[in-house]
């Protein structure tokens, strides 16, 4: 039998906020342990918690950005539950009146835009983080990341593979970055991903048994994780078993996913309006008002980045995917002629670089105008291309000037015609073989002994000149 | 809707609430005429009233985005039972 995949996300993401979302502890990330607390965070009794107006603001921003629609009237809800995480006993999170419901994200899928259904939006705060140690009889508590604002994002059924599944989560991170509402550091833990996927026979319109994934720590382990799910499910299916509906644990070192054996029972939340909090209610003119100030969208640039550079999709793709990126590239853009030069360097040189240093684009140490200087260079003749590549890395090793390190480092370009007819001539001597190639009609000869040149020059001579020079000898 | 005993038991357990059996019969019992009290509520015909999510008549009550100082952590600590190198100390929690 034929099965389709049924893939749904629940993402979690830590808003950018100063403080928390009802009291004024810092957010920052990494302080010492239960030092970013106060009565309200820790849960003490008889305390008041305030409504952070910035996460509002930025919840709405992010549901804007997804397309959703906002409520006008929204609540918070206390989820109750024990865990010692969660030092109220219960967490502040939205139930049946969320901010936000009905939005989508587009991917691209086999050349073609595909939709992805965006059930909800609503905000929360985040718990604390537990350690636990080998070997030990007890749990540790830090309460600093409780409070944090967090929006969860909750998709729709509508994907269908792993990989669409990666697209999707993506995506739903450049936008959020893009709208700087959030850093999505995943390692950071400010954005968490959890999965549920079921399968069902193709053509059905029923939803299989579903199952739950955890403990997926990266975008990969996200893909991996489901990958392996879809193949064990599809095991089981085949050989007329039957899918228990339960939450697994991936384990990235294995790579499989295995049971999770909590000790909580069946979940019960019995959510309630927290009558310490006063409903939000949202009127169009402050929707407008959030709206008007969001910046252009992902793929909003990337069109425009096809229409008005002329980039290859591709090109654009790659760029607008980091707003940081998209931004450096313009920058250079609005000072140079050629948007593709640009974008080949920037995609293959500077992405290259960014790779293999494991650095971000903020970490980039030279200005956009640094590249434009550089560009100009190879167009004047003042370094050849391959020169540049050097100069390049010197700008991301040492941030300087383009113009400072051609100048100590002798990178200049040797356009002097006299001086390249002189290792001309020394290159002719050495390699009678290759001339005499070339004169019975090789063409490709010539090639060698450009390239001799070069050699002898340490890449600073001009290749056009090299070979006008050269064939002007020969002939 | 009646309160069984089951019923009790199941909600005491989720607040972490030891009850004795008399507690639980009382309880059952007292919750049944908590549910009683509601059924005669709904006699009313409420159609036409939106549902309420809150008692008091006031909306968007919000604070702006500034740090203010937390406690110091022992301050932060102070009413803990155990603690550890900054931490609160709990019973273990088995995730796996």
């Amino acid at each position: 039998m034929e099965f389709e995949t049924v893939i749904g996300l629940e993402v979690h993401v830590e808003l950018l906020t100063k403080s928390k979302i009802f009291c004024g502890c810092t957010t920052e990330f990494g302080g010492e342990v239960n030092t970013h607390c106060c009565p309200v965070c820790l849960g003490m009794p008889g305390v008041l918690p305030v409504a952070n107006k910035k996460a509002v603001e930025y919840a709405i921003k992010a549901a804007l950005a997804l397309n959703c629609e906002i409520a006008e009237f929204s609540k918070f809800d206390r989820k109750n539950y024990f865990y010692p995480d969660l030092p109220k006993a219960y967490q502040i999170s939205q139930y049946d009146l969320p901010l936000a419901r009905k939005g989508y994200i587009e991917i691209e899928v086999d050349g073609g835009v595909k939709r992805i259904g965006i059930n909800r939006v609503h905000l929360e705060e985040d718990a604390g983080k537990l350690v636990h140690e080998e070997g030990k009889g007890y749990s540790l508590v830090d309460l600093n990341r409780t409070g944090v604002p967090l929006i969860e994002i909750v998709s729709e059924p509508d994907i269908r593979t792993p990989e669409e599944a990666w697209l999707y989560l993506n995506k739903l991170k450049t936008i959020l970055q893009y709208i700087e509402v959030s850093d999505c550091k995943m390692e950071e833990g400010s954005l968490r991903c959890d999965t549920n996927i079921s399968l069902r026979p193709k053509g059905s319109d029923k939803f299989g048994t579903k199952v739950e994934l955890k403990n997926l720590g990266s975008f990969r382990a996200v893909r991996r994780s489901l990958e392996y799910e879809e193949r064990r499910q599809r095991e089981i299916l085949e050989q007329g078993g039957a899918i228990v509906q339960e939450t697994r644990r991936w384990d990235e070192a294995r790579g499989i996913t295995i049971p999770l054996r909590s000790k909580e029972e069946a979940h019960d939340y019995r959510y309630f309006p927290d009558p310490d909090l006063v409903p939000i209610v949202i009127d169009r003119e402050w929707v407008e008002e959030l709206k008007s100030g969001l910046p252009e969208l992902p793929d909003a640039r990337k069109k425009r980045y096809v229409e008005e550079y002329g980039l290859p999709a591709y090109d654009a793709e790659v760029i607008t995917a980091s707003k940081a990126l998209a931004d450096f590239f313009e920058k250079c853009v609005s000072q140079y002629h050629d948007p593709k030069t640009v974008s080949n360097w920037v995609m293959s040189e500077m992405l290259g670089i960014l790779n293999e240093t494991g650095r971000e684009i903020d970490e980039v140490p030279f200005e956009p105008e640094h590249l434009v200087k550089m560009l100009k260079m190879i167009d004047d003749g003042t370094i050849s291309g391959k020169i540049a590549k050097e100069v390049f890395r010197e700008m991301f090793d040492t941030g300087k000037d383009p113009e400072a390190i051609v100048r100590e480092k002798g990178l200049v370009q040797i356009s002097n015609e006299k001086e390249l007819e002189k290792i001309a001539k020394k290159v002719i001597e050495e390699n009678p073989k290759s001339v005499e190639d070339y004169r019975n009609g090789k063409e490709k000869a010539i090639g060698f002994l450009v390239g001799q040149v070069m050699k002898e020059t340490r890449g600073k001579a001009n290749p056009q000149l090299v070979n006008k020079i050269l064939k002007e000898l020969l002939n | 809707m009646k309160i069984t005993i089951e019923t009790v038991e199941h909600v005491a357990n989720l607040a972490r609430l030891y009850l004795s059996e008399d507690e639980k019969a009382e309880m059952a019992q007292k919750l049944n005429s908590i549910l009683d009290y509601m059924e005669k509520l709904n006699e009313l015909d409420t159609s036409n009233v939106p549902p309420t999510a809150h008692i008091i008549p006031v909306k968007n009550v919000f604070r702006e985005d500034v740090v203010r100082e937390s406690l110091p952590r022992e301050e932060a600590l102070r009413n803990a039972p155990e603690k550890e190198r900054g931490f609160f100390k709990v019973p273990r929690i088995i995730e796996d």
